[in-house]
């Protein structure tokens, strides 16, 4: 994968969610939450995988494969018929964002794009505003394309450089170079300017501090408006992870890493970069409302081999969202697409519960984090401070200032945010804590009522 | 007469044999000649076979034929895997109480975990019938642990016993538990047979073996029998030797019934099965015995030999050894070393045992609450053939509810749980053994309160503070140490280490030294035979028997988390190792706890003074990476698994501790 960032439509467009509930000023609050609760079921964004790969990174253990013959005649087709079979499965009356991610979409023909964008159109409403966004590989061949991939309909681009530092390239198995990288970010802002995201990995073998530090004062005078900055995870299974295992590669140890993240997240601050969301920094507003939209806990459809989706498939009589991932392998994933229309492999139903620890987990990236109002939506009966007010746990971690809850809503602090995973499982345990207490209050009153 | 290989002229033979063997009877002819051929044939149907010749059997021993000068008691007695269990295969075979097969292995050992460790736990009684220069004999053999953990067992069977088959290892030769063996054997005064075993070893060096008993037991080696349990080489000589070497029983059949109860077993049909020693008079079917301990009465409702299988019979007679069912319901009914009696004719009772007292402590705790019941029902159905192991109710904060065990040693602790895995398939949690300390108190007002001026400690939580108490105690053994003279020097560094005093040390031959050493318990419980084992490469062996307590500088150790004591881990050390066993606490426990938000000082503290501290570090920086919408699965499920596990952690101040620390921290450590 490449990345999959987004950015701020800015002024130019705004976003869907945005259009949606600025419309309706003069209705009563009432009328008004029931809309966007409504909206939560007949809106969603939409996800496309590409597949393949030319050659596998070092980090990588992501769905990817490395195509033995050209078949994106035949993959476009079965991802235009599974777009077609899934929307008409989710009866969304709009799709508000599309992401194009991989493996390696930018091996993808233009045409490909532009098909599979034209079949969204022909079954729903699809602004031409809406953001559409491309994982683009910085390589000649994929520079080539994007001019292309504009006239398809992509509108933001957002660019695995991964590295300014060529040796790290070659350590990480990127089939790219650092003057390539700077290339292509030049072209994409060219074609869209404002809307180019640039992905950052730190935490790589032999790195430190000062040369991080330094690396990133340059990534901040070639990029645009959005910056995405993951640490170098070792999964397991890559190359990277055996490498490390042998003690061929040495990675930063925990502190090293931590020094990084904070070094980042205040030079970011200091040029004008706000931190949306853990690995997210934008300027002038210029955030990807299509990931925004997984960290609000709204619908996606998945397409494509391996994708995953979040929807109610009210086609098929359903009433609850489901959690659905398509075949992984993507010559399985074909012949599954022209003998049913799709390849979804798994579908699990979410529970009442399950849906409201998915909005918290995904919320809570974000440095604004979850408002009382988001929550309401998902939470009718039981709000932010019904939930959390009262928990030791929380208590504690508000008093430690890792945590804030106050009338905008719940939110990490700057600090807290650094330490997400450690404070969701206490918010998890309180969360279920209170649904289950409420269920069983619920049922109480009911078998009273009937007495 | 050839094998019968299908079975309804199977069953028409064994009606022959009845009928035949009646007759034989009535001639006076020995039966176990005849038990022999009858059994050598039909080992294909071995197992049916066992239970027609049980019947076939019954009603047709006429015991009054064996007074006590045509008995004799004996057991035999030896190191871990001299040859026991192999000698009494050989026996019972000779003697016609079992087959002769090849897969007559260790047959006295019943348990699984006697079969796995090659020793023998829950002594055993079998009855032979030998004849001797045209006489007929019954001896009667108790197959005992080897296992000095297992000296209850080996005392209470030699009660019963006139004399000791002592089995030597031919290649071995005396090893700690012969040392301890033979002593229990000496202080009861029964005749000792010392057998050579393994003679047929290519390295077997018999010579060396009867100078050794010479040397260390005082016996002349021309009293010594070298066989060869195995090949059943000079068995015969054995039991010729038990004959005439082993006094009869003194016991005289006109006297009023007098039963010595030396073991006990729980059948959950019939109730308890109590293994007697008869002492004096008769006993039969129907007759009303009375318990000396209890003064219950109790019917008589069977009552036989134990070939080792039970064999009923009519009576039993004095100098006889038997079981008998008398509808006990509740083992504490059996009590060990009581005595029964004729409701109508009382007599005193026979000097008891001292009941067993356990030296080894541990906590034990299923490994998850809701498997409580269950585990609860396994311990109590173990202990009802094993009681001496004592069963307190227990719980910790970090695990729960559940028991601390009290064991007569390390092994029996080790087999014990093995017990529970296997026969009852529980798994638990065992903590760290711990000894019995004793406090004599100085205050007037605990000493009232309490009944008496020493109490025993077994719970940390329970150790009296210095200003009540004028001495603290704890418990020492009598370590045996035998081990090739090469590894004088590292054993005496390592005893020296354990706060060891030598007692003596001799050379018992040109190269194999016996060494003496009075330890403190606490010093033996946890590893110290398995690193006396690694550093001598497997070649010392090492027992002991209790030696009382001496006085100690004991003191309370607590370990504290980020300031705060957690009441599981405090522990009761000696001074001297307070900081080495400090630092190690801290240490595993620092490897343990997983990384939190804030720093964790782990300290281990005597009062207000810290000995040892280790720091866990903060985290710095905690959260994914990643989080799109195809990485929301996969996140979810490792949250939610961290949320359950936070459920089930212990939270000492602010400091949450999964259980899995507890447990790195108080188990014993994997060998």
């Amino acid at each position: 994968m490449i990345g999959r960032t987004c950015l701020v439509v800015g002024r130019r467009v705004s976003g869907p969610g945005l259009r949606f509930s600025s419309s309706g000023g003069e209705i009563k609050k009432e009328e008004c939450e029931r809309t966007k609760s409504s909206l939560l079921t007949k809106q969603a964004s939409l996800y496309v995988h590409w597949p393949y790969c030319l050659r596998r990174c070092s980090y990588c253990n992501f769905n990817k494969y490395i195509p033995r013959e050209n078949n994106h005649h035949a993959m476009t087709e079965c991802l235009q018929r599974e777009a077609v079979h899934l929307l008409q499965l989710s009866q969304v009356s709009s799709i508000t964002s599309v992401f194009f991610g991989g493996g390696t979409p930018s091996l993808a023909n233009p045409s490909t794009i532009g098909a599979i964008l034209e079949t969204v159109s022909g079954q729903v409403d699809f602004s031409d505003r809406a953001e559409v966004t491309l994982e683009v590989n910085p390589t000649p061949e994929g520079m080539s394309k994007l001019e292309d991939y504009c006239r398809a309909g992509v509108n933001r681009f957002s660019i695995g450089v991964q590295s300014l530092q060529d040796d790290d390239l070659r350590v990480l198995g990127r089939d790219h170079s650092s003057h390539q990288a700077l290339q292509t970010i030049e072209e994409a802002q060219r074609l869209c300017p404002g809307r180019v995201s640039v992905d950052v990995i730190f935490g790589r073998p032999g790195q430190r501090v000062d040369s991080w530090e330094k690396e990133l004062s340059e990534v901040l005078k070639v990029c645009d408006d959005h910056v995405s900055l993951y640490q170098l995870t070792l999964e397991r299974g890559t190359q990277l992870f055996k490498q490390v295992q042998r003690g061929e590669v040495t990675v930063p140890a925990d502190d090293v890493t931590a020094e990084m993240f904070q070094s980042a997240r205040r030079t970011f601050l200091k040029s004008g970069f706000v931190q949306y969301e853990v690995s997210n920094f934008a300027r002038n507003n210029a955030v990807s409302h299509h990931n925004l939209s997984y960290w609000k806990g709204r619908q996606y459809i998945g397409v494509g081999p391996g994708a995953h989706g979040r929807f109610v498939p009210f086609g098929e009589g359903g009433v609850a969202r489901e959690a659905r991932t398509q075949t992984l392998e993507p010559d399985l994933w074909m012949r599954e697409v022209r003998q049913k229309g799709h390849g979804t492999r798994r579908r699990i139903q979410l529970s009442h519960l399950e849906l409201l620890e998915e909005v918290l987990v995904m919320g809570m990236r974000l440095t604004e984090g979850i408002n009382h109002k988001h929550w309401e939506l998902f939470s009718p009966q039981l709000g932010l401070r019904d939930i959390f007010g009262t928990s030791a746990d929380v208590q504690d971690l508000l008093r430690n200032g890792r945590l804030i809850l106050d009338d905008r809503g719940l939110r990490s602090s700057w600090d807290g945010l650094a330490l997400l995973d450690s404070i969701l499982p206490a918010l998890l345990v309180e969360l279920e804590t209170q649904i289950v207490q409420k269920l069983q209050r619920d049922l109480t009153q009911e078998t009273s009522s009937q007495r | 007469m050839s094998l019968l290989s299908v079975f309804s002229p199977l069953l028409r033979r064994v009606s022959q044999f009845k009928t035949h063997r009646r007759k034989i009877h009535s001639y006076g002819l020995s039966y176990s000649v005849l038990r022999h051929c009858w059994a050598k044939r039909t080992p294909v149907f071995s197992s049916s076979c066992r239970t027609i010749r049980t019947q076939t059997d019954k009603e047709s021993i006429d015991l009054s034929a064996f007074p006590p000068e045509r008995i004799r008691n004996f057991c035999i007695i030896a190191h871990i895997d001299h040859g026991k269990s192999t000698l009494a295969d050989r026996l019972l075979e000779m003697t016609g109480a079992i087959a002769k097969n090849e897969k007559n292995k260790q047959v006295l050992d019943k348990l699984q975990v006697e079969r796995e460790r090659g020793i023998t736990v829950k002594a055993q009684t079998a009855s032979l019938f030998y004849s001797h220069q045209g006489e007929q004999y019954l001896l009667n053999l108790i197959d005992t642990p080897g296992h000095v953990d297992f000296s209850y067992e080996v005392s209470r069977s030699i009660s019963a016993c006139q004399g000791v088959l002592l089995i030597v290892d031919a290649n071995q030769g005396i090893q700690a538990q012969t040392v301890a063996n033979f002593y229990l054997a000496f202080e009861a005064q029964l005749s000792i047979i010392p057998v050579i075993n393994k003679i047929d070893l290519k390295n077997a060096d018999p010579e060396r073996v009867e100078s050794q008993i010479e040397k260390v037991f005082d016996i002349p080696s021309e009293e010594c029998i070298r066989i060869s349990a195995k090949l059943g080489t000079n068995v015969e000589r054995v039991l010729q030797a038990v004959v005439d070497r082993i006094p009869p029983p003194v016991a005289k059949i006109d006297d009023p019934f007098t039963a010595l109860v030396f073991d006990s077993d729980f059948d959950h049909y019939r109730g308890v099965v109590a293994n007697i020693a008869v002492f004096g008079g008769q006993v039969r079917k129907g007759d009303k015995v009375v318990s000396a301990h209890l003064g219950k009465t109790y019917d008589v409702n069977e009552l036989g030999l134990l070939r080792p299988n039970e064999h009923p019979t009519q009576k039993l007679f004095a100098g006889q050894v038997g079981y008998i069912v008398a509808g006990m319901k509740d083992v504490k009914e059996a009590q060990i070393g009581d005595t029964l009696y004729l409701q109508k004719q009382p007599v005193e009772a026979l000097p008891g045992f001292k009941p067993a007292k356990p030296m080894v402590f541990a906590g034990m705790y299923p490994m998850d609450q809701s498997e409580y019941p269950g585990l609860r029902s396994a311990i109590e159905r173990l202990t009802l053939n094993d009681s001496s192991v004592t069963v307190q109710k227990d719980s910790s904060l970090a695990l729960g509810a559940g028991w601390r065990l009290g064991f007569l040693g390390l092994l029996h602790m080790e087999v014990f749980n093995q017990r529970l895995e296997q026969e009852y398939n529980a798994s638990v949690i065992v903590t760290a053994p711990t000894v019995p300390y004793k406090a004599v108190l100085s205050s007037t007002k605990l000493i009232k309160e309490h009944g008496s001026e020493e109490i025993t400690v077994v719970n940390p939580a329970q150790f009296p503070d210095r200003s009540v108490v004028s001495a603290y105690l704890e418990p020492m053994v009598l370590g045996t140490i035998l081990a090739p003279d090469a590894y004088t020097g590292k054993i005496m560094s390592i005893c020296a280490n354990r706060r060891a005093v030598q007692k003596n040390m001799v050379y018992i031959d040109d190269q194999r030294v016996m060494m003496k050493y009075l330890f403190p318990l606490n010093e033996i419980v946890v590893d110290f035979y398995d690193l006396l084992k690694s550093m001598s490469s497997g070649y010392a062996s090492f027992d002991y028997e209790n030696a009382g307590y001496q006085a100690a500088d004991l003191i309370k150790m607590d370990i504290l988390l980020n300031g705060r004591p957690v009441e599981e881990l405090t522990t009761i050390v000696h001074r001297e190792r307070a900081y080495a066993s400090g630092k190690a606490m801290c240490e595993r426990l620092k490897d343990s706890i997983p990384r939190q938000m804030f720093e964790i000082a782990v300290q281990a503290a005597i009062g207000s003074k810290i000995l040892a501290r280790e720091t866990i570090k903060a985290y710095r920086k905690n959260v994914l990476a990643k989080c799109y919408g195809g990485d929301i699965t996969r996140k979810m499920k490792l949250l939610k698994k961290q949320a359950e596990g936070k459920k089930k952690m212990r939270r000492i101040g602010n400091v949450d501790v999964p259980k899995d620390a507890f447990i790195d921290v108080l188990k014993r450590k994997d060998k």
